[in-house]
């Protein structure tokens, strides 16, 4: 089994939107032109969180930044994202999150009133992860020059005993986990923007997703082979990642994946693919076959899991491709997020 | 979901695809185009093609407003963006679509204030926000959208706004089926009409398709089931001899159309005398400009546009996709130079071109599998 997509090449002329957004462009930006850069030579695939050796133990370590807009949302705030966005990245890479250090870029003329609220939702989040901020940075821009909050993040931790994650280790006939209904986030701040005259009962899902992984891999974790945090892009663009690292192809069940009504209507209504919508508070796991039961049971139990479904699974062909299928058995590929998702209207 | 999840029943929609088969006879091809870009993109988002014999082939029509967008179009909007103290506001549809100077994104990411809206009324709200601006609404759709532009420029001159204007770039489909059953090429039995336009227009407009070219066409929904039923209705007709204008989507259409969207429609804009569409080339009386009455909230009469033609990359096929000639993969740039990030042609990028949806959607179903989890 080879990657299907071994050399990216960067050509883009300048920098779009569009390699931010966490789909195509974003990879091909961080494959093409950071990765041979910075990782010379290296041949492992790009995960949510490294391990390096310090003095002889082994530590995981990540990064991630948060903008958003707006800044405070139905169900969380950008303070919050950063440490759940944190201690996801580094509990999908099969690490628990021990510390984290924050910068902080704000934009002049920012009221106080917002930023303390910022950080108070942070240590309440740290709180609630069980992961201590250890330290921070703070810059402040011209007026104009920012949109209010930046948080850029760092985070350590350890290895959660027994798992190893890697998309080689994925086989033919293993089955695809997700920890509950996609689009949540997404939708939640496309309505939140006010741009659209459209209002629904709908909260983000930004959350620490460690106790799930914990739980999942206390009863499972032998057979847990990958696992991602479908945040930008959504699970359409972490599967299709999956899956070229890794050779194989995927198929998943539509009739199986966890979805909000008020997320389906949005998505119908602007001509948006779910599977391309932002989460911050689920992940998807690739489980072998003889534990999937077991890993979702564990997660059923779990406080916040009770949605949690396996939505389909690992195929030796189509090779690099993510197939839906349909209720009635018809199939279509998704592929990643190309671009930002626009709207359709005409 | 309600209104959604009944055209999606299993039982109901695999029961369509049966009738299919026992209709469609085994000795004979069938090509069907659906006209509609939002049928194209929901035959290949819901897979239908699987639920299809192989003898009925369906062919990806014009309904796809950016698609049809002559390159020219977008430079020239483009322009208007260019000009000191303009926001351009466009259909998130219109974003990616390349000019010969680079898409709306690209000139975004290089410093225009380029604006998605979700609605012309969305745009007009950007004016009253921007006094001290200039805010251009790039104005495109079928008959689809053109009411809802009508009515916003309505209530412009209602108010006596001043930083407004309308780049109108409105199409209507009839001459457009009429251009592709004067292509020679063309061997067309029937038609699934769009659903969206006939909402405004009716479905009259389409009597001469069934009258002089004895062809049946049946204006449809978008949910696998809709489009199904329309095509067990072509059969039908096909079988009992007949041509006829049906409507499937009578939930939504009404027969003789919406007569508010049309008045509105008539008061603002008039025929152009012809207008270019991408592929297509010329097409006598088949666009809207804004009439004389309007003609300070014109964008085409406030900016002093360069006009140009714009003649589209030569190895691209794209006029013939869009005429159904050709098959998307069958272009030499599908897939190699031409993908929805680096689209040349329109018909890659919007998500109801059928290049698009085709790249998307199928053209690496190698092999059909079957999952049971």
């Amino acid at each position: 089994m080879t990657p299907v997509l071994s050399k990216i090449r960067f050509r883009d002329a300048q920098i779009e939107m569009a390699h931010g957004a966490g789909g195509k462009a974003s990879r091909r930006l961080v494959e093409g032109l950071f990765a041979p850069i910075l990782f010379e030579g290296s041949q492992d695939p790009l995960g949510d969180a490294a391990f390096v050796d310090v003095d002889g133990s082994s530590i995981a370590i990540t990064t991630d930044s948060f903008v958003v807009k707006p800044i405070t949302f139905p169900g969380g705030s950008i303070g919050e994202l950063a440490v759940n966005g944190t201690v996801n990245d580094l509990a999908v890479a099969g690490a628990q999150a021990t510390a984290l250090v924050v910068t902080f870029v704000l934009e002049a003329g920012l009221p106080t009133e917002l930023l303390e609220a910022e950080i108070r939702a942070m240590a309440s989040a740290a709180h609630r992860a069980g992961v201590v901020i250890a330290g921070g940075d703070t810059k402040v821009v011209e007026h104009g020059k920012g949109d209010q909050i930046y948080i850029s993040s760092c985070g350590v931790g350890h290895r959660i005993s027994g798992i190893t994650i890697s998309p080689k280790t994925v086989r033919p006939g293993d089955r695809v986990i997700l920890s509950g209904p996609i689009g949540d986030h997404g939708i939640t701040i496309l309505l939140a923007r006010g741009e659209l005259d459209l209002e629904a009962d709908l909260r983000s899902d930004t959350r620490s997703v460690l106790p799930l992984v914990q739980a999942m891999a206390r009863a499972a974790a032998p057979g847990i082979r990958w696992m991602r945090d479908p945040t930008r892009g959504g699970v359409a663009t972490s599967l299709n990642e999956l899956v070229r690292d890794c050779g194989l192809g995927a198929v998943i069940c539509e009739d199986k994946l966890p979805i909000h009504d008020a997320v389906r209507g949005a998505c119908e209504l602007l001509g948006l693919d779910s599977l391309h919508i932002a989460n911050e508070g689920q992940f998807l796991a690739v489980v072998a076959q003889e534990y999937a039961e077991t890993a979702l049971d564990a997660l059923h139990r779990t406080d916040g899991g009770e949605e949690a479904a396996i939505i389909g699974e690992i195929r030796e062909q189509p090779a690099g491709t993510v197939l839906v299928s349909t209720l009635y058995g018809s199939k279509r590929i998704v592929d990643m997020l190309v671009g930002d998702p626009l709207p359709r209207i005409c | 979901m309600k209104y959604v999840d009944e055209f999606r029943d299993p039982e109901l929609i695999v029961g369509a695809s049966r009738e299919i088969r026992r209709l469609a006879d085994p000795g004979r091809h069938y090509r069907f185009m659906e006209v509609c870009g939002g049928h194209t993109h929901a035959i290949y988002r819901f897979g239908l093609k699987d639920l299809l014999p192989e003898n009925v082939e369906l062919i990806h029509g014009p309904g796809c407003p950016v698609c049809v967008l002559p390159m020219g179009r977008i430079d020239d909007g483009l322009f208007m963006a260019a000009q000191p103290d303009v926001i351009f506001a466009a259909f998130g549809d219109m974003m990616r679509v390349p000019g010969a100077t680079g898409s709306p994104l690209e000139h975004k990411a290089r410093g225009r204030d380029i604006r998605i809206v979700y609605s012309p009324a969305d745009a007009l709200k950007l004016a009253r926000a921007n006094p001290d601006r200039h805010v251009m609404f790039f104005a495109i759709g079928f008959e689809t959208t053109a009411p809802s532009t009508a009515l916003t420029l309505l209530r412009v001159r209602a108010e006596g706004i001043r930083n407004f204007s309308v780049f109108s770039n409105h199409v209507t489909i009839i001459p457009a089926i009429r251009a592709i059953l004067d292509s020679p090429d063309m061997r067309l039995d029937a038609f699934i009409g769009p659903g969206h336009v006939s909402t405004v227009i009716g479905c009259r407009p389409y009597e001469w398709i069934a009258r002089n070219e004895r062809k049946p066409i049946v204006v449809s929904g978008f949910e696998p089931l809709d489009i199904l039923q329309s095509i067990v209705m072509i059969l039908r007709q096909m079988k009992d001899g007949r041509a006829e204008v049906e409507n499937q989507y009578a939930r939504v259409v009404p027969w003789e159309g919406n007569r508010a969207a049309l008045k509105a429609i008539g008061e603002v804009f008039e025929l152009r005398p012809y207008f270019e569409w991408r592929g297509l080339g010329f097409i006598s009386q088949s666009a809207l400009r804004i009439r004389d009455s309007f003609a300070a909230w014109d964008a085409e009469k406030h900016f002093l546009t360069p006009g140009v033609r714009v003649t589209d990359p030569k190895a691209s096929q794209c006029g013939e996709v869009l005429k159904g000639v050709l098959k998307p993969a069958d272009c030499k740039l599908f897939g190699n130079e031409c993908t929805p990030e680096h689209p040349i042609g329109a018909l890659m990028v919007s998500s109801e071109g059928s290049c698009a949806a085709y790249f998307n959607y199928e053209h690496r179903k190698s092999e059909l599998v079957t999952v049971s989890v």
